[in-house]
């Protein structure tokens, strides 16, 4: 026994250290599977009170640029309404409608790791919950994964978890948008789209519809380069993105008020094929 | 005495992380080089004071770091890591009469100092990119970051410690 205690007192220090080390691990590797730890991330109440002090600072420096953007966009929406693309305005009530649009703000932004992360200024008071989209005027830009009261960290398309169903614009071929080559942030990585597509450099890949996050033909971005795979059978597609992800401002929260339906739906098929 | 001590490392500590978080973190230079100036605390730290509790509070430091920039606790692990190798570190570099009373960081050479700082970069960026990219497929990309941003790391520290440390007498 008193072999035991000298022991532990002799290598307190080394304990201590592998004590702490297996807790950072524990916290690294379980959240391996698909969704981040609950409390270890930016969303919390003392780093969104701080990101969003800086944020206030720092957002004057850019708004002329946030500017043009917003009028270039107005732009574009007028030119549908005057097309009368839309609806009658009449038509839309909370009935019809299939989707919410919330206003955020990103108050920081990462893209330089191998996951990144953005932290937005809307939370569950604005009720923002777990796996909703995140759009630009510009395009896709990644899915809600935590929450907090007034703060929401977003996982980036720029993120080695991140899969998202897309394909090619004005034909229904899917695949999955990835990101393998983690050190282009403007390029992400469209694969499973098979070798018998007709594909031209420059066509545009949006969102598909076997998604329940993001509605279908949110633009993502354009080909800039194509290749087969190892597998012979499928494309492996690099996909430009539209939107310049070191650069983002004011973004939209999509809410699909189907999606628990088409979830509920999916589960009790899937039940009863067993 | 003590207590101007404690007060100066508390205030080195939140100062570190804010400049870690909301400077560096968002330097982006070439697309991906963020230096991890936050480890110039453990370059920094008094050589007489209880491991345990430098140990512990290098923990909270790295904690804090991840937690603000999305890194789950990468950080943490490193940093522990160089906390705990430091006083072998420390040896190597300075010999052994780091262990004399009189001993400060100040007085010995600016190539010790060089070494020291060089050790501890290499070290802890070498467990962070591991961690972070977690693939052995990747080895070079480990490597080429850890050199990379390692170099950054390391002009930068060594500047600020020069900005910063106590005029020679």
């Amino acid at each position: 026994m008193q072999q035991i205690i000298n022991f532990l007192i002799r290598y307190k220090i080394f304990l201590l250290y592998l004590f702490l080390l297996l807790i950072s691990f524990i916290f690294t590797f379980q959240s391996h599977s698909y969704h981040q730890s609950k409390f270890l991330n930016s969303s919390n109440y003392i780093s969104g009170s701080i990101y969003s002090f800086s944020d206030n600072i720092t957002s004057y420096f850019g708004l002329r640029d946030e500017n043009n953007r917003l009028v270039e966009e107005n732009k574009r929406l007028r030119d549908k309404l005057f097309n009368n693309i839309l609806l009658e305005p009449s038509k839309i009530d909370s009935t019809t409608i299939d989707y919410e649009i919330i206003r955020g703000r990103v108050i920081n932004n990462s893209y330089a790791d191998q996951r990144n992360y953005i932290t937005i200024n809307k939370g569950k008071n604005d009720s923002i919950f777990q796996d909703m989209g995140v759009i630009t005027d510009k395009g896709i830009l990644g899915i809600i994964e935590n929450t907090s009261g007034k703060f929401a960290t977003v996982q980036s398309i720029l993120s080695d978890k991140s899969n998202i169903n897309a394909k090619i614009k004005n034909s229904n071929h899917f695949g999955s948008l990835v990101w393998e080559n983690t050190t282009d942030y403007n390029v992400v990585q469209l694969i499973d789209i098979p070798r018998l597509v007709p594909l031209t450099i420059g066509d545009t890949i949006v969102t598909g519809a076997m998604s329940s996050i993001f509605p279908e033909d949110i633009p993502i971005g354009t080909i800039k380069r194509f290749d087969l795979d190892n597998s012979k059978s499928f494309y492996f597609i690099d996909v430009e993105l539209f939107n310049d992800m070191t650069n983002i401002g004011n973004v939209y929260i999509i809410k699909n008020l189907n999606r628990k339906e088409v979830l509920e739906l999916e589960a009790e098929t899937e039940a009863n094929d067993q | 005495m003590i207590n101007s001590t404690s007060f100066l490392i508390v205030l080195r500590f939140i100062l570190l992380v804010l400049l870690q978080v909301l400077v560096f973190n968002k330097l982006n230079f070439f697309g991906y080089i963020n230096p991890l100036i936050y480890i110039l605390f453990l370059y920094w730290y008094p050589i007489k004071q209880n491991r345990t509790t430098f140990i512990i509070l290098c923990f909270f430091l790295g904690l804090f770091v991840d937690i603000f920039s999305d890194t789950l606790a990468i950080n943490a692990a490193a940093t522990i890591t160089i906390a705990y190798l430091r006083p072998t570190i420390m040896r190597f570099v300075f010999g052994v009469n780091y262990e004399f009373q009189s001993f400060k960081l100040n007085n010995s050479t600016k190539a010790q100092q060089f070494t020291f700082l060089a050790l501890l970069i290499i070290i802890h960026h070498l467990v962070y990119f591991t961690l972070e990219i977690f693939s052995f497929s990747n080895s070079l990309l480990i490597l080429q970051k850890t050199v990379i941003v390692g170099i950054s790391t390391l002009i930068l520290g060594m500047l600020f410690s020069t900005l910063f440390s106590s005029k020679k007498e």
